[in-house]
């Protein structure tokens, strides 16, 4: 939830334009995992700022803590013990919403207004209109978002629209302390990607590259990783994403099209009634039993 | 007198009783459904006292479907095992549908139309109630892979569908075809009804009488 109002450039289950006069920036939260020491400062931030407290868990024998997202944790991080050709390798990525151009949740929402899409590029969930079905968790392609069992609503990372809105960056940008995370247009990211991408370069990592991926329009949290060329070793980060075709098969054009059908089935049944007329009893057998009435 | 006894018993009271009811949580589900189904359905949700409500109260609604329409399944079943006759019955159904019944075969208690809807709602309703399991987000969805739920979420749809438009078929047809509604609502039909539009079960119930 947020204050902007004007800049609506998608809204769930709304078939008309939303207000959408206000023309913002293009934004983006950009995670250099190689930067990435896993101190989680984000995690606290996020917490911190959005006022989400987690249950006190369990150790799993892991740093995960929490082991996944939950309605309350937006962010989390992951930590992988991978071989590489540079030998054992320590990948941690800071999961969470990806804020996809192309938003498979606000694609599969039903509740009128429930998932927002900024023409920042935020994607935001406005849980007073969240019915609880699910179905963004069915829509989305990252594994994202977490039905809270207090409210039956749908929660996951706002980008801290409501910072962005004033003109902050997001809470887990601000207190990041080795610079991995740093937030701007998308445009200026882009640009401090590509440098990044060249100084990995330059130090051996011969297929670091930009996590942008175009399946879902591009993202508005990139990720630049060492290894771009094997995402799924950043636990399971997606290669290709996109919205799956089951769902945009359930949430396409058969659906109004299968609207008018039925409407044009009620028509056409009330046509043939007129131009046929009923199905009655013959002449000839209401004769053969005219005792019984 | 709506129940003559000189008439025919056609239904049941407990098989009238559960048609009525199946038609009421039909009516329920559907609406209830469509909500979600696109966004120009969603103000029915205000029948059900808003969007979390229908949430809420849909599946449960599958549920109780799953009861009235399983208790009608095997209620009818046998009745309504499809006959060479009613084969021959439907490859002539646009001859009836046009107005015109003098090659039908003669139908039994229901004829090959009244079967083979009676089959397409049962698969329909299997399929509702299997996807709707998988999509059931409160209590199911949890315990299958996110493909799963997907694909479950198509299925579900394009049943209910299938299954709406079924209904406005079976509902159409009980209107064209005069009096049966008062079979369904009193139990009885007139002999000359039966005689013409269920020759063969008229002759059953009578004994060959006329």
């Amino acid at each position: 939830m947020a204050l902007q109002s004007l800049d609506i450039t998608r809204r769930s289950a709304t078939t008309t334009p939303s207000p959408s006069q206000r023309k913002t920036q293009e934004v983006v939260k950009l995670i250099d995992v190689s930067k990435c020491i896993g101190c989680k400062a984000c995690q606290a931030a996020c917490m911190e700022w959005n006022d989400t407290r987690d249950k006190i868990g369990t150790n799993h024998g892991v740093l995960d803590n929490p082991m996944d997202l939950t309605a309350n944790s937006w962010t989390v991080m992951r930590y992988s013990e991978v071989e590489t050709g540079r030998g054992l390798e320590w990948l941690i990525r800071k999961d969470g919403c990806m804020h996809c151009a192309d938003p498979g949740c606000l694609k599969a929402c039903p509740a009128p207004g429930a998932i927002v899409q900024y023409s920042n590029g935020i994607v935001d969930f406005q849980e007073e209109n969240c019915i609880g079905c699910g179905y963004c968790i069915t829509g989305c392609p990252f594994n994202i978002p977490r039905l809270s069992g207090k409210d039956g609503k749908v929660y996951k990372c706002t980008l801290c629209s409501d910072r962005v809105a004033v003109g902050l960056e997001p809470a887990c940008a601000k207190t990041c302390p080795t610079g991995a995370i740093v937030f701007g247009t998308k445009d200026d990211m882009i640009h401090h990607a590509e440098g990044r991408v060249a100084d990995l370069k330059s130090r051996g990592f011969a297929e670091a590259g930009i996590y942008d991926p175009l399946g879902v329009g591009g993202t508005h949290v990139m990720y630049v990783l060492q290894h771009a060329d094997k995402p799924g070793i950043y636990h399971g980060l997606p290669k290709d994403p996109s919205v799956s075709a089951m769902v945009t098969l359930w949430k396409g054009a058969v659906k109004p099209i299968a609207s008018f059908a039925l409407a044009a089935g009620v028509f056409g049944a009330f046509f043939h009634y007129v131009t046929k007329g009923p199905n009655e009893v013959s002449e000839e057998i209401e004769k053969e039993f005219k005792d019984e009435k | 007198m709506k129940n003559d006894p000189k008439k025919l018993l056609r239904f049941t009271p407990m098989e009238r009783a559960n048609h009525w009811l199946t038609a009421i949580i039909f009516f329920l589900a559907a609406l209830s459904g469509l909500s979600f189904f696109h966004p120009f359905f969603f103000p029915l949700t205000q029948l059900f006292g808003g969007g979390v409500w229908t949430r809420i109260l849909h599946p449960f609604f599958g549920v109780a479907m799953l009861l009235s329409f399983g208790g009608m399944f095997f209620r009818f079943k046998q009745q309504n095992v499809i006959t060479p006759a009613d084969r021959e019955w439907l490859r002539h159904v646009r001859e009836m549908a046009g107005g015109d019944d003098r090659n039908m075969p003669e139908a039994g208690k229901f004829n090959g139309g009244q079967k083979l809807l009676f089959w397409l709602f049962a698969a329909c309703m299997a399929l509702l109630i299997l996807s709707g399991i998988v999509i059931w987000r409160a209590y199911f969805s949890f315990l299958f892979p996110v493909e799963a739920v997907r694909v479950a979420s198509v299925v579900h749809a394009a049943a209910a569908a299938v299954m709406i438009a079924l209904i406005i078929f079976h509902i159409y047809a009980a209107i064209w075809t005069r009096e049966s509604i008062d079979a369904m609502l009193y139990g009885r039909v007139r002999r000359a009804w039966a005689r013409q539009h269920h020759p063969a079960w008229f002759r059953q119930m009578t004994g060959g009488e006329k």
